[in-house]
């Protein structure tokens, strides 16, 4: 899989548009996977298989593969700067991610890889999201789009 | 952003198809920041080693190492994952061990001197008061930024290196002076006697105003810390709460006073630490008091000389109670001091370990738990005991007197 996610490029209507603050990477399409937490590749996710894997997380044993990450902050160290460059590798990493807030070392890993990745975005999204709406993100557009079902 | 001649070069591949690709990749994280221009730095930090790079990242510092591409700036290596003296008796797979070997020649390569630490602050390279660099390792970039009065952001997986090899990282973030202001108010009303108390700070504050972009500015009222404490205070407020920065009145360069650490940016948490504070959250034991400690583990961050030699000095003529083990980690300078000094002997005589060019987290601690049946843990880590369950262990926090209780005597002792 391309990081862009399943593309499906064209398809459903616009039911809802948010703009982004922050945006890079390529155009994707691809599901929700709404994270209620803060993000930590390193601390949340086991990377060889590309799952939740943090004890007591409410996303545990979920997938991220294909899906648009969606989390409303983000946490940890360093070292989760390699981790989206060892996902894509093992074809197990997210089609894009999408943050309220963010810091460099999301950017800095999903660059490298290749991950599309928007930040800034309104807090009504977050509120809007539910796991396996559609969406579609355009970092030139700095846009997030939620698609018909 | 705004390119000068030779970074305009650089990114039409005037210098090859590799420094270009780092350069779009630092311009990228440059523009999603808003950043201006890049800025030139002094000096560069790597994080990376086998278990963080996996073999993806081994692959990319290979195909890194052949173009014959050598850092333009001073560039370490983080604390890694092995120490080969002791990789046997600490249950290390041989893989990892293969797999360092040639990071470690890879890097060579690069012209990258793998000193192995997270403390090169007190012990390789201390930057000046508003030098930029590029380093990776939260504890230290919470450092340079906090005590020293450098400007550095996380750089973190490639960047440290692309820094390292391009002279130069986006001009955002922490090498702003409005970003560096402080917007949350912390008055200490404790006696902050051991570094595992200003780990305790570090906890309280990193979990109550967690982000990357918000700076705690803290007000003392019991004297100045020394270098120790802040670095635990720095290492432990990134693991709590992704830290990059903090002020400490009358201490960090730019925080003479409150007024100034602020500079005018909005306030968006005032509030007090008291001792009452500092008690609860050693009182979050995961294991319970006076039973049978498994291992005592003073690392994250490693020790500076004098932390380890006040340990050595604590343990002379006494020995670690039978079924502990007690494990100490440093950089190979700091250890080859210790052993100039005799002391490097004293506590291997008690039964100590010190490990070198790692700090014990990243040595694959679930591992040594399955192959020990550790579970146990005592450290005056505060950022260890974050991390460390995640490895399955129930991690206490100690002050160091009381971790070397521990040691000595077998059992969990009260805070």
């Amino acid at each position: 899989m391309p990081p862009g996610g399943t593309l499906r490029k064209g398809t459903g209507a616009v039911t809802a548009r948010f703009r982004a603050e922050q945006a890079a990477g390529p155009f994707a399409e691809a599901p929700a996977l709404v994270n209620p937490h803060s993000f930590s590749p390193r601390y949340d996710l086991d990377r060889v298989r590309g799952v939740f894997s943090r004890t007591g997380h409410p996303l545990r044993g979920e997938a991220v593969r294909g899906n648009v990450l969606v989390s409303p902050d983000v946490e940890g160290g360093v070292a989760g700067g390699w981790v989206f460059l060892a996902m894509r590798g093992a074809d197990v990493g997210p089609a894009a991610l999408v943050f309220g807030r963010t810091n460099p070392v999301m950017v800095q890993g999903a660059g490298t890889a290749g991950i599309p990745i928007v930040a800034g975005v309104d807090t009504a999204f977050f509120e809007a999201v539910r796991t396996g709406t559609w969406l579609r993100i355009d970092p030139a557009a700095k846009m997030v789009e939620v698609l018909e079902e | 952003m705004r390119l000068t001649a030779e970074e305009s070069h650089l990114l039409d591949g005037g210098q090859g198809e590799v420094l270009a690709q780092l350069m779009r990749e630092q311009l990228t994280v440059g523009e999603f920041f808003g950043a201006e221009r890049f800025v030139p730095v002094t000096n560069a930090h790597f994080t990376g080693d086998p278990e963080v790079l996996g073999t993806e990242g081994v692959a990319y510092l290979e195909r890194l190492a052949a173009t014959g591409l050598r850092v333009t700036v001073p560039t370490t290596r983080n604390s890694q994952a092995v120490d080969f003296e002791h990789a046997v008796e600490l249950a290390q797979h041989p893989d990892l061990l293969t797999a360092e070997r040639r990071v470690r020649q890879m890097l060579a390569t690069l012209g990258v001197a793998t000193l192995n630490t997270c403390i090169g602050y007190q012990s390789v390279y201390q930057p000046h008061l508003g030098e930029h660099v590029a380093w990776g390792d939260t504890g230290t970039v919470a450092y340079a930024n906090s005590v020293l009065g450098a400007r550095t952001n996380y750089e973190s997986g490639t960047a440290g290196i692309a820094a390292g090899l391009t002279g130069r990282t986006p001009e955002y973030g922490f090498h702003l002076d409005a970003v560096r202001r402080a917007n949350v108010r912390v008055r200490i009303r404790a006696a902050l006697d051991d570094v595992a108390d200003w780990g305790a700070v570090g906890a309280i504050v990193g979990e109550r105003c967690r982000g990357y972009w918000n700076v705690p500015v803290f007000e003392l009222s019991h004297g100045l810390p020394h270098q120790d404490e802040l670095k635990h205070l720095g290492a432990s407020l990134a693991s709590f709460g992704s830290s990059a920065m903090y002020h400490v009145v009358g201490v960090t360069p730019e925080a003479p006073d409150l007024a100034t650490a602020v500079g005018g940016r909005d306030l968006v948490d005032d509030f007090e630490v008291t001792d009452q504070d500092i008690e609860a959250v050693f009182a979050r034991d995961l294991a319970p008091r006076d039973v049978d400690v498994d291992v005592v583990v003073f690392t994250g961050p490693q020790l500076s000389f004098f932390e380890l030699k006040r340990i050595a000095e604590a343990l002379d003529g006494r020995t670690v109670s039978d079924g502990v083990r007690l494990l100490l980690t440093t950089n190979s300078m700091i250890r080859r001091a210790l052993e100039d000094q005799g002391l490097l002997q004293v506590i291997s005589a008690a039964g100590g370990t010190v490990i070198e060019g790692t700090c014990w987290y990243l040595m694959d601690p679930a591992a040594q738990r399955e192959q020990f049946g550790w579970t146990r843990l005592v450290t005056n880590s505060a950022k260890l005991v974050n991390i460390i369950q995640a490895h399955g262990y129930a991690p206490v926090l100690r002050r160091t007197e009381a971790c070397l209780q521990a040691a000595l005597s077998g059992k969990v002792p009260a805070p």
